[in-house]
C-alpha cells in the first residue's frame, strides 16, 4: 500500500514533515485541580490532575518526595470497534507506567514530600499517537494545576514508510507495520525523556526519524506555551489584573 | 524494582551515595567498568525448547511450547506467538503472587516487541491450514533470581529456548485433505522454528549526575539510577526496539552513543547464544542416534544383525560420525515413517551391505535377508562368546548366566550399533577393529551403562 504517493502527499493529504492540526483546551474538568483536552488531528485525549494531596495508601508514602500515580484508559467508544476492557489490559498498564515515569522525571517531586499527585488520562478518540497526545495533555493539566515542573514535556511520534520519514503517524500509517518512534522531549533542557521504538530499522535511519520526532516535539512545545500564556492572560483578566 | 510495592528493599542513603560516588570515578560496586557486561551462562534442559540463563546473579528460565489453534481473523495464514512472564516471589521480596505487576508487564512487552515487530520468528511457516489451524507458540519466562537487568536475561532465555525448540511435524490427510495429522516425535523428527535473526536486548542505566551511564545494571544500581533504556538490536546492526520509559532526561547524542554501543554488545551476545545452541544441538543429535535405535529396536531384534554389526562405536567415533549420521537420520525418518516393514527392509539392506563388506574381515556370519529374522537360526558367534566368557572371568555358573546376559546385552548393543553403522565408511573401518571390538564390546556390556534398557535387563536378571 502506498503511504506516500509520488507527489509526496500522504493518505490524509499531509506532507511527510507536516504534523496534524493541534488544539488544546485548559480547564475541561471543573472538579480537578488541573485538566486539559488535547487534540492531534482526530486523536482526542482528556487529562485530569489531582494533587498534591494526601497519600491514600500509607505504605507507599515517601518522606522525601511526592508520589506520582498515573492511569491511562481508552474509552470504549474511542476506537473503531467497541473496546471490551478500557483498562487493566497489558497495553494500558504499560502506557500508564510510561506516562508516569515520564511525568515523574520532570515534576519537582522533592518540593512536595509525603503527598500524592494523580494523573488520569482518558482517550476519547483514538487515531494514532494516543501516547503522545496523553503526555501533552498531562503536561497542560499539570501546568493548570500549578504543580512545579522542570520543563514542559512534549511528545510526538514519527515513522518510516516508503523510505520516507513521516511525522505524526495516524492510525492507518501506524498499523502499516512500519517502525513507530515515539519521543518525549524536554525542549528547554534539550533532553529526551521518553523513547519508544518498534519494528526493525538500521541505526542511521533511527537517528533521522528520532531527529524528526524531536523537531515535532519542539513545535508542539511552542504551541503549548502559547496556549498556557493565553490561559494565564484569561485568568489575569478574570481576576481583574 | 518498583519502589511503591510492599516489601521493597530500599537502599540506605549511604549506599546510594557510595554507588554514585564510585561511578563518578568510573567504578562500579561489583568491580566492572561502566560499559562492561556480566558473564552470561546459558544451559539447556533435556527437553527441546527449555533454556536456563544466568547473567551474574540474575537467573531466568525460558520454556517454549506449541499448540494448534485457530488463527486471528485478520491474519489467517500466520501463526501466533505470546509471551508470559512469571515473576516468582522467590526472586525478589517485592514480587507478589497473582497478577503480574507493572514491571512484569513491561518486561513481557519489551521482549514481545523485540521478537514480534522485528519479525524474528517466521510466523507464516507456522500455518498448517490457512484460516483454520495454525501453531501458537507460547514462551514462558520464569524469573528465579533478581540480580538486576531482568530484561536482558529474559530476552536471552527466550531466544535460546526458541532456537532449541522443536515443533511436531504435521501433515494434511483425511478424505478431503482437511484433516491434520500431528506426527509424534518418534515417527517424524520435529522441526525447528525458523528464526531469521536474533534480537538482543541491552539495557543501559542513567544516573542523575550528568552523563553517567552504565551497561547491564545490577540490582543495587537499579535502585539508585534515575532512568533506564533498553535497546533491542540484532547482530546486523538493525535496531529492533527501543524502550526508554521516562526517567531522567538524556541528550540525543548520548542516546545515539548508546545505540552504537548496543550493536557492539549484541554481536558478542549473539555469538554466545549461537555457540551454546550449537553445543546443545550436537548433544541432542547424539542422544537422538541412540534413541532412534531403541525406537526401532523392537523390529531389529529379529533382524539378527548380531554378527553383522560387531564393530562397536566408541564415543569418539560417534562424535565424528554424528554429522554424517544426521544426514542419514534425516533420510531415515522418511523411510521409517513409511511402514515398519519397509524400514526394516532398509535396515537389512544396509546391514547386508555392511556384512558383505565385512566378509573379508571375518567369516561371513550371515548373509542377511528375511530368512534370518529368527535370532536362533544361526546362533551366536562361538568365537565371540568365548571371548566374552574369557574377559568376564567369573565363576562358571555365573559365567553361563552372564554369557546369556552379555549375549542379550550384546544383542542390544549390536542393535543400537546396527543403526549407527549405516555409512559405508564405517564398515571399512570395522574389519580392522573387529578383534579389539570383541573385547571392547564385552567390557562395555558390563560396565557401559549406555542404554537404560540394558541396565534394566541386567538388574532383573542379577
Amino acid at each position: 500500500m502506498e503511504f506516500v504517493n509520488p507527489e509526496g502527499l500522504r493518505l490524509d493529504g499531509r506532507r511527510p514533515m507536516e504534523m496534524r492540526q493541534l488544539r488544546a483546551e485548559i480547564g475541561a474538568v471543573a472538579r480537578a485541580d488541573g485538566s486539559a483536552v488535547f487534540e492531534m488531528g482526530n486523536t482526542k485525549v482528556i487529562a485530569a490532575v489531582y494533587g498534591p494531596r494526601e497519600v491514600q495508601n500509607k505504605s507507599q508514602l515517601s518522606n522525601d518526595q511526592a508520589l506520582v500515580r498515573c492511569e491511562y484508559t481508552m474509552a470504549n467508544f474511542s476506537t473503531g470497534d467497541r473496546k471490551r476492557k478500557p483498562k487493566g489490559d497489558r497495553r494500558s498498564t504499560e502506557i500508564s507506567l510510561v506516562i508516569r515515569q515520564t511525568m515523574e522525571a520532570c515534576i519537582l517531586t522533592h518540593l512536595m514530600p509525603r503527598s500524592q499527585i494523580d494523573i488520569y488520562v482518558q482517550v476519547l478518540q483514538a487515531d494514532g499517537g494516543t501516547r503522545s497526545a496523553c503526555i501533552n495533555a498531562a503536561t497542560l493539566a499539570l501546568a493548570d494545576a500549578g504543580i512545579p515542573m522542570r520543563d514542559l514535556v512534549t511528545s510526538c511520534s514519527a515513522g518510516y514508510l516508503n523510505s520516507t520519514p513521516l511525522l505524526d503517524l495516524n492510525y492507518l500509517e501506524d498499523s502499516a507495520g512500519g517502525p513507530d518512534v515515539t519521543v518525549g522531549f524536554l525542549p528547554k533542557l534539550d533532553k529526551v525523556t521518553l523513547l519508544q521504538m518498534d519494528a526493525k530499522l538500521p541505526v542511521d535511519i533511527v537517528e533521522n526519524v528520532m531527529q524528526l520526532a524531536i523537531e515535532g516535539c519542539k513545535a508542539i512545545a511552542t504551541y503549548i506555551r502559547e496556549v498556557l500564556l493565553e490561559n494565564t492572560k484569561q485568568l489575569e483578566y478574570r481576576r481583574g489584573l | 524494582m518498583d519502589s511503591r510495592l510492599a516489601n521493597t528493599w530500599r537502599l540506605t542513603v549511604n549506599e546510594k551515595k557510595f554507588i554514585e560516588t564510585a561511578l563518578a570515578s568510573d567504578l562500579r560496586i561489583d568491580g566492572r567498568k561502566p560499559l562492561e557486561y556480566r558473564k552470561l551462562t546459558i544451559n539447556f534442559g533435556r527437553e527441546d525448547g527449555s533454556a536456563d540463563v544466568q547473567l551474574g546473579h540474575t537467573h531466568v528460565m525460558g520454556f517454549v511450547s506449541s499448540q494448534l489453534v485457530q488463527p486471528y481473523r485478520e491474519r489467517p495464514n500466520e501463526g501466533t506467538m505470546s509471551i508470559f512472564t512469571e515473576f516468582s516471589p522467590m526472586a525478589d521480596p517485592s514480587f507478589e503472587l497473582g497478577r503480574p505487576g507493572e514491571s512484569a508487564i513491561e518486561l513481557g512487552r519489551i521482549i514481545d516487541r523485540g521478537l514480534r515487530e522485528s519479525r524474528a520468528v517466521d510466523m507464516e511457516s507456522l500455518c498448517v491450514l490457512a484460516g483454520k489451524l495454525v501453531w501458537a507458540i507460547r514462551i514462558d519466562l520464569h524469573i528465579l533470581d533478581n540480580g538486576g537487568n531482568l530484561v536482558d536475561a529474559a530476552n536471552v532465555a527466550a531466544l535460546a529456548a526458541l532456537l532449541t525448540f522443536r515443533r511436531p511435524e504435521c501433515s494434511l490427510g483425511g478424505d478431503n485433505g482437511q484433516e491434520v495429522v500431528v506426527h509424534p516425535p518418534e515417527v517424524k523428527d520435529p522441526l525447528p522454528l525458523i528464526v531469521h535473526h536474533l534480537p538482543i536486548a541491552v539495557t543501559f542505566g542513567f544516573f542523575s549526575t550528568e552523563y553517567t551511564m552504565v551497561v547491564d545494571p545490577t540490582h543495587s544500581e537499579e535502585a539508585v539510577m534515575g532512568g533506564r533504556m533498553t535497546v533491542t538490536v540484532n547482530a546486523s546492526g538493525d535496531i529492533c526496539a527501543i524502550q526508554k520509559a521516562g526517567g531522567v532526561g538524556v541528550p540525543q547524542s548520548e542516546i545515539m552513543r548508546c545505540l552504537r554501543l548496543a550493536s557492539d554488545k549484541a554481536e558478542s551476545i549473539t555469538k554466545n547464544i549461537k555457540d551454546a545452541v550449537e553445543a546443545f544441538n550436537t548433544e541432542r543429535m547424539l542422544r537422538k542416534i541412540k534413541r532412534h535405535s531403541t525406537a526401532v529396536a523392537a523390529n531389529v531384534s529379529i533382524e539378527n544383525d548380531v554378527k553383522g554389526q560387531k564393530d562397536k562405536l566408541t564415543a569418539q567415533r560417534v562424535n565424528e560420525l554424528s554429522m554424517s549420521q544426521m544426514e542419514r537420520l534425516k533420510l531415515k525418518p522418511d523411510e521409517s515413517s513409511i511402514s515398519q516393514n519397509d524400514g526394516l527392509g532398509s535396515e537389512i539392506r544396509s546391514s547386508d551391505q555392511i556384512s558383505n563388506q565385512r566378509a573379508e574381515g571375518n567369516a561371513p556370519l550371515f548373509l542377511g535377508g528375511p530368512s534370518s529374522w529368527d535370532p536362533h537360526t544361526q546362533g551366536v558367534d562361538p568365537d565371540f562368546l568365548k571371548a566374552s566368557l574369557a574377559a568376564q572371568g567369573k565363576s562358571n555358573p555365573k559365567a553361563e548366566q552372564s554369557s546369556e546376559d552379555s549375549d542379550d546385552d550384546v544383542a542390544m548393543q549390536e542393535k543400537e550399533v546396527s543403526e549407527d553403522v549405516k555409512p559405508p565408511s564405517l564398515a571399512t573401518d570395522s574389519s580392522e577393529t573387529v578383534e579389539e571390538q570383541k573385547t571392547s564390546i564385552v567390557k562395555k556390556t558390563l560396565k557401559d551403562a549406555v542404554k537404560p534398557k540394558n541396565r534394566r535387563r541386567k538388574k532383573t536378571r542379577s
